[in-house]
């Protein structure tokens, strides 16, 4: 009854809303609207991701040739490129800033900001955000720890660099390396603003969905999509807390003395005061909230894919309730296996046993979404969209990335594989690859939900098959040099022996990624032109069943004009035998389509069966139809 | 059919041109390639280096797309004016595509196992270090048949299911006998892996000691950027040490006045003797390192503040291993493999493994840390009989001695 009652409230709400003059600082930049709030973290993760792709170029240029001299490096970057070359210090720190800005603000506020803000009121059917205020403040704040970050570049010791995981001492002593320094203080501010940002929109994400349902919407009838926000919401809400407590304790350690993270350290012969601390508690902190974040990255992006495959394959997603099962086991399950990062860390070996089960036994649900995909493409009818090849491409990288993770999860493997190239190439294929498949797939697919535009189809192709194959020819040779023991975070591979025979291995790589970069243009000019000049989007572009798409193309504070639809059925009813299109959208009542009723979807409702019984006494089934 | 010529010619003209374009520029790179060898034609290092070179080259790549991008509309406005079905059927292109991804991606990875394979680490040269080498081919052979399967299945069903308009998908929502099994197996494949990585991993960390078999201890000090290696001496047991107690002349902080520490010795390198348990303890002084010797599949962080212990068995010498290797140069080493600094990507150390002899031999020429100064530092007699007297003074600086009692006072 109170989401009932909500509603009306909202109703009216809405009446008085449409009298409201908006201005252009409401509507695009201080705007509370859930669509343009989606749109600013997009765009803003797509800025994110750009440079932070440039920064890795850079790196992979350093690695590749190491020994020659770039004179537009200098005229870039100057002193950190003096003569060409960068410096050791500035690759590590571009490593660093690559790696943060990555996870955080370009697969998770770019991720989750973007869809979840979209899809969450549009396909649950809700008027806005459960608290729009906060949903406004949420993307300042994040806006806020881009810019921030991005400020460590223009300081004299340069950004952060003791990588994204920021490992005490390494990071907490300013004489360890330059970009301990300010750029670390700069690192640390931004991140709490980043937690700050991801808690409110969290906490709005998960009260939307669980009170702004619309009619019929019950928690079995929503899309993949929502389970995967939802989850990803809890998730990031019982752990970014723990980090923000770690980073205060870093603070702390710091700028006022205290030895939180700090023992028994000296420095050349400069003996720190600090005692009793230990690095170690760091790590505990950072990871227990740094594995969960790898599933708040890959999770909506394994919902995105969901609902993708199913629209374009025409098929219901195979295993419904498996899939939002195996979402709720990784959930779960995402808490207890952090130690997985710190076999070899000198944690008590007799946890890095108990982290090895735990960390096998996710690999569980991740095969089961992984078997459901691939069923759900059986015996489809496959239309390629460029949202639907992103889809495929990400089942293929979270296969191959998913497998090397079996690898790394052992942690008697894990022993000569910790901190190698395996290990890089691993989580690029997890998220680099296949969760920024998921979220390309998304753009593309609620491109025309977005901006009331298609994208240009052939671009798409175009982006989709550059990126899919440099990104295999990236990654997968790296393994191999990780299975020779080279580790990652190398300047350069010159000084060993064994490493030089990787040398053209990794020019290689560096021309496929720049192959990969390139690629993107193609994505970045259909994205930024196709807002302006795509075609006009028909009202269902997809032929799709999820309540989004019954919303208006041109937008309108409230989402839906008159009254929000009721919802009646599931969203995955695809190719209903006994209907006449391959499609029946929630909101359409099983008593318009008494041909394609199945006795299961009453769900035991003995009234509404005696009346399906009748009507196909009444109805004999004739033969050849459907 | 004249416009679709017209099309063709287009393309064809842009091909040409851009065929030129490249064709210049390699007879440029093969006049590049001939010059260092014969007289300096035109030097175009610098133009390849240039970057406005390569925004040409990509603006031309633009500008072929763009071409091609025009010709398909073209042809598929002209299709469509002609009211024939859609020009190209973009289902069926992806479709063969996938089969062709699928294909040429299967021999990539054919290759890769092959030819990168091959360059890989050499075999385990430990004990433990076997174990791991077989659980990793276990899990290798695991995987690959899982990767290539579920690959043949996900571009294959991507090419045979391709959309057309005749057909209609299977409504197949569930199955809950299929996804059961797909739960179980899975689960049962993991548990297998699960305990023999636990098993391994045990056997490992786990270690029971043998009193008549000491292992021998070397402790490994981490800062930097370079490693110290520190040999227990006669005693067989590594002295304490306290950080408080590191001056110029004790770079480690070792405390002489533990009896063990003594006659702990120095070394340039890791000499380990074959079939020989060895203790190795790690620290750290400054920041977290990673003491990695991937050969021996050891790997250990090294933390300030806490003491990390591995033991492992080495089981081949250098020298067999360089037969082995086919590589007369070969040497063990480890490196330093956790993020720690500018200088983190040298931090090297060189393993020697001989014989018993060998090492006996080698261990009788190594220096005490102790010398004459940090005796008289730690108010020791000054050169008692067997030690080596060491000639090196030029640290003896009044300075030195006294902040080297004020850390002691502390």
């Amino acid at each position: 009854m109170s989401t009932i009652a909500l509603h009306d409230e909202h109703n009216h709400d809405h009446a008085d809303h449409g009298h409201h003059k908006e201005t252009l600082i409401s509507k695009y930049i201080f705007s509370m609207d859930h669509k343009m709030i989606a749109k600013q973290f997009l765009i803003t993760g797509i800025i994110m991701a750009v440079i932070a792709m440039g920064l890795s170029i850079l790196f992979r240029i350093q690695l590749a040739w190491p020994d020659q001299n770039f004179p537009f490096l200098e005229t870039f970057l100057g002193k950190w490129a003096e003569g060409g070359r960068i410096k050791p210090d500035f690759y590590l720190a571009l490593v660093t800033i690559h790696g943060t800005i990555m996870v955080f603000f370009v697969l998770t506020a770019g991720l989750s900001g973007t869809f979840s803000n979209l899809l969450i009121p549009l396909q649950i059917g809700a008027r806005d955000m459960a608290s729009p205020f906060l949903n406004m403040l949420s993307y300042w704040f994040f806006f806020m720890a881009c810019v921030i970050m991005m400020s460590s570049f223009f300081i004299q010791t340069g950004p952060a660099s003791g990588g994204w995981t920021v490992y005490p001492p390494l990071s907490v002593v300013a004489k360890a390396m330059p970009g301990s320094g300010l750029g670390m203080t700069l690192w640390l501010v931004s991140m709490v603003l980043f937690v700050a940002s991801s808690l409110m929109g969290g906490i709005n994400y998960v009260s939307t969905i669980l009170n702004m349902r619309t009619k019929g919407m019950d928690l079995w009838k929503m899309p993949l999509t929502i389970w995967a926000f939802f989850l990803t919401a809890i998730l990031g809400i019982l752990s970014f807390p723990v980090l923000v407590a770690g980073v205060v304790l870093m603070v702390f350690d710091r700028s006022f003395g205290t030895s939180f993270y700090l023992s028994d350290i000296v420095m050349g012969t400069d003996i720190l005061p600090n005692e009793g601390g230990s690095p170690i508690l760091w790590q505990h902190l950072f990871w227990f909230l740094g594995h969960p974040e790898v599933y708040i990255v890959i999770m909506p992006a394994l919902g995105i894919s969901s609902e993708v495959i199913s629209v374009n394959a025409r098929k219901p997603i195979f295993g419904y309730h498996a899939m939002v099962y195996s979402l709720i086991g990784i959930t779960v399950l995402s808490f207890i296996v952090w130690g997985h990062h710190m076999f070899v860390t000198g944690m008590n070996p007799l946890l890095g046993g108990v982290f090895m089960i735990t960390t096998l036994i996710i690999a569980v649900p991740s095969a089961v979404k992984t078997f459901n995909y691939l069923a759900t493409l059986w015996r489809g009818n496959i239309r390629f969209t460029p949202a639907m090849l992103f889809a495929i491409g990400l089942v293929s990288f979270f296969i191959s990335g998913g497998l090397t993770g079996i690898f790394l999860g052992n942690a008697s493997l894990d022993i000569n594989l910790h901190d190698t190239y395996f290990v890089v190439a691993h989580f690029h294929l997890v998220m680099g690859s296949a969760a920024i498949f998921g979220m390309l797939a998304g753009v593309y697919h609620w491109f025309p939900k977005m901006f009331g535009r298609m994208m240009n189809a052939k671009l798409g192709y175009l982006h989709f098959w550059l990126t899919f194959i440099a990104a295999y020819l990236v990654f997968f040779p790296l393994h191999f040099l990780g299975l020779d023991g080279v580790p990652r975070r190398y300047y350069a591979f010159t000084e060993f022996e064994f490493m030089k025979k990787w040398l053209t291995v990794n020019v290689f790589v560096t021309w496929a990624a720049i192959m990969a970069a390139l690629a993107q243009v193609a994505f970045l000019f259909n994205f930024f032109y196709s807002i302006f000049k795509g075609k006009v989007s028909p009202q269902n572009p997809w032929e799709s069943n999820t309540l989004e798409w019954t919303a208006p193309v041109e937008h309108l504070h409230g989402n839906w004009p008159g009254e929000i639809p009721t919802v009646y059925r599931w969203p995955y009813d695809y190719s209903k035998p006994g209907h006449d299109v391959d499609f029946i959208p929630q909101t359409v009542p099983f008593s318009q389509t008494m041909s394609s009723n199945l006795p299961h979807d009453f769900e035991g409702n003995a009234e509404a069966e005696k009346i399906q019984q009748d009507w196909e006494l009444a109805n004999p089934v004739v033969e050849n139809k459907g | 059919m004249s416009l679709r010529k017209f099309i063709t010619n287009k393309t064809t003209a842009a091909l040409a041109v851009l065929i030129t374009v490249f064709a210049n520029t390699s007879v440029f790179a093969q006049d590049a390639a001939a010059g260092a060898a014969a007289a300096p034609k035109v030097d175009m290092g610098e133009v390849y280096k240039s970057v406005i070179f390569y925004i040409l080259v990509f603006l031309a790549v633009c500008l072929f797309i763009a071409i091609i991008g025009k010709a398909i509309k073209v042809y598929e406005l002209s299709r469509e004016a002609q009211g024939k079905p859609v020009g190209i059927n973009w289902n069926g292109v992806h479709a063969s595509l996938f089969a062709l991804f699928l294909v040429i991606g299967l021999y990539g990875v054919y290759w890769e196992y092959t030819v990168h394979g091959s360059m890989l680490l050499p075999d385990a040269a430990s004990e433990h270090g076997k174990k791991i080498d077989e659980m990793f081919n276990l899990t290798l052979i695991i995987t690959t048949i899982v990767f290539v399967v579920t690959h043949i299945l996900l571009f294959g069903f991507s090419y045979i299911y391709k959309y057309s308009a005749k057909r209609k998908a299977y409504y197949y929502p569930h199955n809950n006998t299929i996804e059961k099994i797909w739960t179980i197996v899975p689960a049962l494949v993991l548990t297998v892996l699960v305990l023999m990585g636990f098993l391994t991993w045990r056997s490992i960390f786990f270690k029971v000691e043998d009193p008549n078999n000491k292992p021998l201890q070397i402790e490994v000090t981490s800062e930097q950027f370079k490693w110290s290696i520190r040999y227990p001496g006669a005693d067989g047991i590594v002295g304490n040490k306290n950080y408080k107690l590191t001056t110029a002349t004790n770079t480690l902080g070792i405390d002489f006045k533990d009896i063990n520490s003594r006659d702990d010795e120095m070394a340039d390198e890791m000499v380990l003797p074959v079939g020989k348990s060895v203790k190795l303890i790690l620290t750290s002084k400054d920041v977290i390192h990673s003491f990695y010797m991937p050969h021996f599949r050891v790997q250990l962080n090294t933390v300030p503040g806490m003491r990390t212990i591995f033991e492992f068995t080495p089981t081949k010498t250098t020298a067999e291993m360089q037969q082995e290797t086919n590589d007369p140069n070969f040497k063990y080493l480890f490196l330093c493999a956790k993020i720690c600094g500018s200088g983190h990507w040298n931090m090297q150390k060189v393993v020697r493994v001989v014989s018993e002899a060998e090492y006996k031999n080698w261990i009788a020429e190594q220096k005490t840390y102790l010398n004459d100064d940090l005796r008289k530092q730690f108010n020791l007699p000054v050169a008692p009989a067997p030690v080596k007297s060491v000639a090196d003074s030029a640290a003896t600086d009044s300075a030195a001695v006294k902040t080297n009692q004020m850390a002691l006072n502390k």
